[in-house]
C-alpha cells in the first residue's frame, strides 16, 4: 500500500476530523440570548447546585457541524448493506416515518385524558390484533421496550402462572446457540439455566432435552429459526414434551422474519413469544431509535399479562393501568414499564404492516429467506458452511476456510469494511469456530447481494493466497483503524476529563 | 512430587500434596482470545466437583470455569483481577487462577492426564 498522505489540518479531504465536544468549549459561548431570570427565592434547602456543571459553551453553527461531522461517520443500513445476522437490519421505510410524524401521533402525551387519545389506543389495539392473528395467538402485552424485556415479560408471565398453580420450579433451558439475553433473563427471574446441546444438524438435540425435563423445569427457552439460520424441525416434538413435563415453551421471536406469514408459533405449541418490532416490522434500531418488543401470550398465560393494558370497554377503548376482577386483569403480575410501551414504535410497525398487507409480509419473509439462500449458495464452495443448507433468513459460516491462513474473523471483517461492508455478526453463535453469521433481510436487491459476493470471494481468495499482513493490518481506509478492543475492555475511559483536572487527579 | 491433570472443559489441576492449583489449559487461553476480566472465587469457599467456580470473559466470549475436584478454595490469584492479561501470557503458570485443598483425591482419577488431554484437542485444533 502506499503511505498515506499527511493534511496539516488533519482533516482529510472532506471527511473531517472532530474532537469532542467537551474539547470545542468556548466559556461564555452560547446558542440562545436569553434575559436575565428574575431572583427567585431558593426552596431546595441546600440542595442548590454550587458550581457550573461544566457544559460546553458552542454557538449553534458549531452544535451543528459537530454532530453533523460524526454523523458521517456513520454507517447506516441508509447508507448501505448491513448484514448482521440475528439483528434483521432491513430498510426502515420513509412511509413508516411519515406516519410517525402527524401530529396525532407525535405530539401525543401518555398522560392525556382517556377520551382524547381514543386514536392512538385503536391503533395500538389494532397493531394487537394484527401481531396475535400472524401468530396465532390469544393474548399480547404491548408494554415491553425492546427483545430482552420482552423476554423478561414473558417469563414473568410464566412465573406468575407457575406460582399460581404452587410451585414456581427452579430451573430454565437454553440451547447453546441462544442469545445470551436468553440465560440472563432466566437467571434475572430467579431461575437456573441448564444448557442443552445441539445436534450435528445445528437443532436442538430432542433426546438430550427430554433427558433434562422434568418437575423442576420451569420452561424452555428457544430461537426458531435459531441462531445458526436454521428451522427447528422438531418443534412440534419439543414442545409436546416441554408440555407433557407441566413446563412452558419460551419462544424468542428474534428471527421471527423468517416466517411471518408463512407459519404461526401458536400452532407449533409455543406458549409465549417476544416479536421485535425493531426487526421483523422494520422500526428504525441500532442506535436508530429505540425497540419495542410485545409479547403474545397463549390462552394458558393470558390472565398474568402485565399492565397496562387496552380493553374494549362500554365507553370506547380503556387503557387499564389497575389490576381490575371487571375487567379481567386481576391475576396481572402486574407493571413492566413507566407508562404504555414505545408509542412511536407501534405507529411504525402497523404503517409497515398496513401497506404490506398480508401478502405483503409473507412476501418479506420469502424475500428474506430466498436472499440468505442466494448468499449461501454463491459464497458455500470458497467459505465453509457451519451446517448444510438450505438455511432460512440467515446464513452462517465458520472460520475452517481460514485454517492455516493465518487471517482471523476478525481480520476478515475488518477487511470487509475497507471494501465498503458493514461485517457481518462475528463470533455468534458459539456453537461453532469463528462463526460469520449473514443475514442479509428482503431489503436488498440482487445486484446489492451481487456486489458483496463478489467481495466476499473477493477476501476469501486473497486471505487463501497468503496475504495476511493485508487482513492484519485492516481497515486500511477507515474514519479510525483498527480500535484496541482488548484495551478497550480492560482499560474502558468512560468519562472526559478536562486535562487539568485529570492531571490533578 | 508434582501431578498435572486436564478436565475435558480445558482447566488443568497441578497437585502438589493435597493441594491443587488450578488454572485453564493454553489451548483453552488461545481459543478465548485476548482475555479481559475474571471473577475469582474467595479463599474459604467449599465446592463440589464440577461446580461452576470463576467467569472468565474475553473479546470474543464469556465462559464458567469449574472446579476440578471438590474441595475448599485457598487461595485466588487476585493479581489476575488487574491483570487478567497474564492468563494469556501465560496460562499455566502465573496464570493459574485458584488453589484448592482437594478432599477427595480418588476425584482426580476422574480427570484426563497430559497425554489424554491433548490427545483430546487435537482433534478440536
Amino acid at each position: 500500500m502506499s503511505k498515506p498522505i499527511e493534511t496539516s489540518s488533519g482533516h482529510r479531504g472532506l471527511d473531517l476530523a472532530e474532537p469532542l465536544i467537551f474539547e470545542l468549549d468556548g466559556p461564555g459561548r452560547c446558542g440562545v440570548d436569553l434575559p436575565e431570570p428574575d431572583a427567585v427565592t431558593n426552596r431546595l434547602g441546600g440542595l442548590e447546585r454550587q458550581a457550573a456543571i461544566g457544559l460546553p459553551g458552542l454557538s449553534e453553527p458549531q452544535v451543528v457541524r459537530h454532530f453533523v461531522r460524526l454523523s458521517r461517520n456513520n454507517f447506516a443500513i441508509d447508507a448501505g448493506l448491513y448484514p448482521l445476522g440475528s439483528c434483521t437490519m432491513k430498510h426502515n421505510p420513509r412511509l413508516n416515518e411519515k406516519v410517525a410524524r402527524l401530529p396525532g401521533f407525535a405530539d401525543l402525551h401518555p398522560m392525556q385524558p382517556m377520551e382524547t387519545v381514543q386514536g392512538a389506543l385503536e391503533l395500538i389495539d389494532t397493531l394487537a390484533e394484527w401481531l396475535c392473528a400472524l401468530t396465532g395467538m390469544s393474548a399480547i402485552a404491548m408494554s415491553p421496550a425492546a427483545g430482552a424485556h420482552g423476554e423478561l415479560c414473558g417469563l414473568m408471565c410464566i412465573r406468575a402462572a407457575l406460582e399460581a398453580k404452587g410451585d414456581a420450579r427452579q430451573v430454565v433451558l437454553v440451547p447453546t446457540s441462544a442469545h445470551g439475553t436468553n440465560p440472563a433473563t432466566a437467571a434475572i427471574c430467579g431461575y437456573r439455566i441448564e444448557e442443552i446441546p445441539a445436534d450435528d444438524r445445528g437443532r436442538v438435540d430432542l433426546a438430550a432435552l427430554k433427558e433434562k425435563l422434568g418437575p423442576h423445569v420451569a420452561a424452555i427457552m428457544l430461537t426458531n429459526p435459531n441462531t445458526c439460520g436454521l428451522f427447528e424441525t422438531q418443534i412440534v416434538e419439543i414442545a409436546e414434551a416441554v408440555h407433557a413435563a407441566g413446563a412452558y415453551f419460551y419462544c424468542d421471536g428474534a428471527n421471527f422474519n423468517a416466517i411471518v406469514g408463512k407459519v404461526r408459533p401458536g400452532d407449533l405449541g409455543i406458549d409465549c413469544m417476544h416479536l421485535n418490532l425493531h426487526k421483523t416490522f422494520s422500526t428504525p434500531h441500532g442506535g436508530g431509535g429505540p425497540g419495542s418488543g410485545p409479547v403474545v401470550l397463549a390462552e394458558a398465560l393470558a390472565p398474568y399479562a402485565p399492565l397496562p393494558m387496552v380493553v374494549r370497554g362500554a365507553d370506547g377503548l380503556e387503557l387499564v393501568e389497575h389490576k381490575s376482577e371487571a375487567l379481567g386483569t386481576a391475576a396481572s403480575f402486574g407493571r413492566l414499564k413507566g407508562f404504555h410501551g414505545q408509542m412511536g414504535m407501534f405507529v411504525r410497525a402497523l404503517a409497515f404492516i398496513l401497506s404490506h398487507g398480508a401478502d405483503g409480509l409473507r412476501q418479506v419473509s420469502e424475500d428474506a429467506v430466498l436472499n440468505a439462500n442466494y448468499v449461501l449458495a454463491r459464497l458455500q464452495d470458497l467459505l465453509t458452511l457451519s451446517f448444510p443448507g438450505p438455511c432460512m433468513h440467515e446464513a452462517l459460516f465458520d472460520d475452517r476456510f481460514l485454517q492455516g491462513t493465518g487471517v482471523s474473523t476478525l481480520d476478515f471483517a475488518k477487511a470487509m469494511i475497507d471494501e465498503g461492508f458493514h461485517p457481518m455478526t462475528m463470533y455468534f453463535p458459539l456453537v461453532v469456530s469463528g462463526a460469520m453469521l449473514i443475514e442479509p433481510t428482503e431489503s436488498e436487491s440482487k445486484d446489492s447481494l451481487d456486489q458483496f459476493i463478489a467481495t466476499m470471494r473477493h477476501l476469501a481468495e486473497r486471505a487463501r493466497q497468503g496475504d495476511a499482513g493485508y487482513f492484519a493490518g485492516a481497515p486500511h481506509l477507515a474514519p479510525y483503524r483498527r480500535l484496541n478492543e482488548t484495551q478497550a475492555a480492560r482499560q474502558p475511559v468512560l468519562r472526559w476529563r478536562p486535562a487539568v483536572q485529570e492531571a490533578a487527579e | 512430587m508434582s501431578e498435572i491433570y486436564y478436565t475435558e472443559d480445558h482447566e488443568w489441576i497441578l497437585v502438589e500434596g493435597d493441594i491443587g492449583t488450578c488454572g485453564i489449559s493454553e489451548f483453552a487461553q488461545e481459543q478465548l482470545g485476548d482475555i479481559v476480566y475474571v471473577e475469582l472465587p474467595e479463599p474459604g469457599k467449599v465446592v463440589a466437583q464440577n461446580d461452576e467456580l470463576a467467569v472468565v470473559e474475553s473479546v470474543k466470549a464469556a465462559s464458567e470455569i469449574y472446579a476440578p475436584v471438590s474441595g475448599e478454595i485457598t487461595e485466588s490469584n487476585d493479581e489476575l483481577v488487574d491483570e487478567p492479561g497474564k492468563i494469556n501470557e501465560d496460562a499455566m503458570g502465573d496464570g493459574w487462577f485458584f488453589k484448592i485443598r482437594i478432599s477427595d483425591a480418588k476425584e482426580l482419577e476422574d480427570l484426563l492426564d497430559k497425554a489424554a488431554y491433548e490427545a483430546l484437542i487435537a482433534g478440536q485444533r
